[in-house]
């Protein structure tokens, strides 16, 4: 469902599966865990590995986001496959800048 | 508008019953054949109403989520979304794109979503008694639908 790797500066936190409310919520305590105690300047979460998600994904992203600008730092979406185009395009979140 | 076929659903509100809705309604609606997007956009849109069921219906009380689903002749797909939880103050303001009483971790999309993956959704709701969404979409015939 999640795992974690830091690279320089930068975490990379690999997300999988089916991406709803009740998963988000669980993965979040454990990206807000790992981001207060390391403190890296670029949160990037990686979507490839993501078969379904709901709104709740959306909401992942935008929390992240405020936690890591409250923080001076920087998040950024990498891979979002094909079939979720649709819902990350509604959630008017480009034009954040952070999808990759 | 006749019915060919439909299934009624009851479950716990609990979040972790969110996937399980979801796999219910693929498998009912797997021998009218639907395109992977036509599927993929009816459990999105199914996963938000539930999900408003159990976040802003029911909150941190129990309760029961119902669903109907029932199939036309013409393969249309019409899916209704009860609870019995404390039901919505403004419809109107509820379906605005980015409205949420839940704080900075909901994207306030819900209705968003429901309303562009379906090709209709209206909301009912009472305040203490509960909502109901209801919810259409067509699937395009490809020939080879089963007959239920």
């Amino acid at each position: 469902m999640l795992s974690l790797e830091r690279s320089g500066d930068r975490l990379v936190a690999y997300i999988s599966g089916e991406l709803d409310h009740h998963k988000c919520a669980i993965i979040r305590k454990k990206i807000d865990t790992v981001i207060q105690q390391e403190r890296p300047n670029i949160l990037e979460l990686d979507y490839s590995q993501v078969q379904f998600m709901d709104s709740s994904g959306i909401g992942l992203v935008m929390g992240r986001y405020k936690q890591m600008t409250m923080m001076g730092g920087k998040l950024i979406v990498t891979n979002i496959p094909s079939h979720l185009l649709g819902i990350f395009r509604l959630s008017g979140l480009g034009s954040l800048g952070v999808l990759r | 508008m006749n019915i060919q076929n439909e299934m009624k659903l009851s479950f716990s509100a609990k979040s972790v019953n969110e996937s399980f809705v979801r796999t219910a309604i693929s498998g009912f609606l797997m021998y009218l054949d639907p395109t992977i997007s036509e599927l993929t956009e009816i459990k999105t849109a199914l996963s938000e109403a539930v999900t408003n069921c159990i976040l802003h219906g029911y909150g941190r009380e129990d309760g029961t989520v119902y669903i109907e689903a029932k199939v036309t002749d013409k393969n249309k797909v019409i899916i209704k979304i009860r609870d019995k939880g404390c039901g919505i103050k403004s419809v109107e303001e509820a379906m605005e794109p980015l409205f949420t009483t839940g704080g900075q971790e909901q994207a306030g999309l819900g209705f968003t979503v429901m309303q562009n993956f379906m090709d209709k959704v209206s909301v009912r709701s009472k305040e203490g008694k509960g909502t109901v969404v209801t919810m259409e979409k067509s699937i395009v015939r490809r020939g080879k639908n089963e007959k239920p």
